[in-house]
């Protein structure tokens, strides 16, 4: 990043600018969300309940909360930066940002940046409703902050990456619909990975946001599927990976700078 | 130090089929304080020679500066010297007037900057409309609302890119009025548009490009003197005589013959009386920045 001055005050003004963007339609980008997540937790909550202990003493309902609020973190930070970015692909009002003397490391902060804000704001509306569904037990609070910033933070980055890579809404959704929505289901949300046939329990493990899932519920009851620090390192890794992928398209200006 | 310098620039466009050469080697300067236009007509590159100069768009060849600063190696403090009025009229649906005009400015490290902003909604009629959301304005208020970001960090140089497409009398007025008076306190202005009367009235200096080239630059006195013709103008509504109407430019009922001297002028004349032809509105006037540009326009075509 270059010394120039103002530049912290330019990246601090677009996020402050992608913040405010969907603070202004927080209903339809926040209390919608919630209200999904609530629904989930309703459904399967009321189906399930009887029939399903975890980890031997938690009820259903308990252990679907935290996987519930991850999901949301994750798939809200990466609607954030996604459709911020193609709705201004595709107004053409990107141009507005293509001409300030803002760097790539700063769309990258602001971004992601933002998409972890709404992430979080999210995810701690879904966490709040569900207080009255069960009590909240938190052990490792260290853990839940962890994982819920840098999941965010890697799906803000992914969100980017959707954003400068499709050229239509339709694009956007399929990534949405076709890749996050499979993972995030898959990665044991709904489910301890434990009850699932050997084969498929491999499969679980090879998925990023399986890792992501079980980091953060180890915060809230000390319990988790694999060790939490194997979770951060895979957690840990893709973010570079994905957040490396991101700051070069940005800095070659793929699909935005032609 | 030139405001702008263009060296050698060219762009490819690769589609899946062909090559598309819009620039080939554009080479000019644009001095401080110079009220600059680029003529061309649809297609001749003058967008995408903007493209390139705002860091929209990358040169397949050549070099750009902005004050020295060369727009990819140094490109933050060429954009900080630049302020980009684009074509199209896009606006962000999220905000108000106000909130995107101190959003950008911040994103140019412009903090508290409020006097500023505060007097550019006032020079472009836009101070009623400070609180209304960019969605609620007519098209051009959204107008005035581009000119307004693109001025929001003081830029020493600016850029309008046919900023009067499209737009009424009145706001053509309003931002004449205001564009001449920055460039008079030092600005520099470069203009692109359609409208020829625009440009001769306001540029000092002209380029015009034709097929990616520049197929013209100078003074724009020097220009108009170049082609050092009278035009006999008259309104008709009868079809023009055959032997006339080859050398003639019509639009609608607008007749315009080239007509060097006095002679040619009676000849003219004659052949529209012996063809019973009743001419109004005679007048004798100079050539204009348009038939300049015609002139220049319907010469040989561009090889390369």
């Amino acid at each position: 990043m270059s010394a120039a001055p103002g530049l912290l005050s330019g990246t601090r003004t677009l996020l402050y600018k992608e913040v405010l963007r969907f603070w202004k339609v927080s209903f339809q980008t926040v209390a919608a969300p919630v209200l999904t997540a609530v629904l989930y937790l309703l459904i399967f909550g009321h189906a399930l309940e009887d029939h399903v202990k975890v980890y031997g003493t938690v009820s259903y309902t308990a252990f679907l909360i935290p996987g519930l609020v991850m999901m949301s973190v994750l798939q809200n930070a990466f609607a954030n930066s996604s459709s911020s970015l193609i709705q201004s692909k595709i107004t053409g009002n990107l141009v507005f940002l293509l001409v300030t003397p803002l760097s790539h490391w700063a769309w990258f902060l602001a971004y992601v940046g933002a998409a972890i804000v709404r992430g979080l704001v999210v995810g701690l509306g879904v966490l709040l409703v569900t207080l009255w569904f069960a009590p909240l037990t938190v052990v490792q609070p260290l853990w839940i902050l962890a994982f819920a910033v840098a999941g965010a933070a890697m799906m803000g980055a992914l969100g980017l990456v959707a954003g400068l890579w499709a050229e239509k809404f339709d694009q956007i959704a399929a990534f949405q619909n076709f890749i996050v929505m499979p993972m995030t289901f898959l990665s044991g949300v709904f489910y301890s990975v434990h009850s699932l046939p050997p084969l498929w329990l491999k499969v679980s493990h090879l998925n990023p946001f399986f890792y992501m899932i079980d980091g953060f519920r180890r915060g809230f009851f000390g319990v988790s599927d694999v060790s939490p620090w194997t979770s951060l390192a895979v957690v840990g890794g893709t973010l570079v990976v994905v957040c490396g992928l991101c700051l070069h398209l940005l800095r070659i200006g793929y699909k935005i700078r032609h | 130090m030139a405001a702008i310098s263009f060296q050698q620039v060219s762009k490819t466009y690769l589609s899946a089929h062909s090559e598309v050469r819009a620039l080939s080697e554009v080479s000019m300067d644009i001095e401080p304080g110079e009220f600059f236009g680029l003529l061309g007509p649809n297609g001749a590159g003058k967008t995408t020679l903007i493209s390139i100069l705002a860091g929209l768009s990358r040169a397949t060849g050549g070099r750009v500066t902005v004050l020295g600063h060369d727009v990819v190696t140094d490109y933050a403090a060429a954009r900080r010297s630049l302020g980009i009025v684009p074509q199209e009229l896009v606006f962000d649906p999220f905000f108000t007037v106000r909130e995107a005009l101190v959003i950008q400015s911040g994103y140019f490290g412009v903090r508290g900057n409020d006097a500023w902003i505060d007097e550019l909604l006032h020079h472009l009629g836009l101070a009623d409309k400070a609180n209304a959301n960019m969605r609620q304005l007519s098209g051009g208020m959204k107008r005035r609302v581009l000119v307004a970001q693109a001025l929001v960090h003081r830029p020493p140089v600016i850029v309008l890119d046919e900023p009067t497409a499209g737009v009424d009398v009145e706001l053509r007025q309003t931002l004449w009025h205001f564009v001449a008076r920055l460039n008079k306190e030092g600005h520099t202005v470069l203009l692109t548009t359609h409208y020829l009367e625009e440009a001769e009235a306001l540029c000092n200096r002209i380029a015009m490009l034709k097929q990616g080239r520049v197929v013209a630059l100078d003074r724009t006195s020097a220009l108009l003197a170049g082609t050092a013709s009278t035009m006999l103008r008259f309104k008709m509504d009868a079809p023009l005589p055959p032997e006339l109407a080859a050398q003639s430019r019509v639009t609608g009922r607008i007749v315009q013959i080239k007509a060097h001297d006095a002679h040619e002028v009676e000849a003219v004349l004659g052949v529209l009386r012996a063809a019973g032809c009743q001419p109004e509105d005679l007048e004798i006037g100079r050539a204009d920045l348009e038939d300049v540009f015609l002139d220049i326009m319907n010469g040989p075509e561009v090889k390369g």
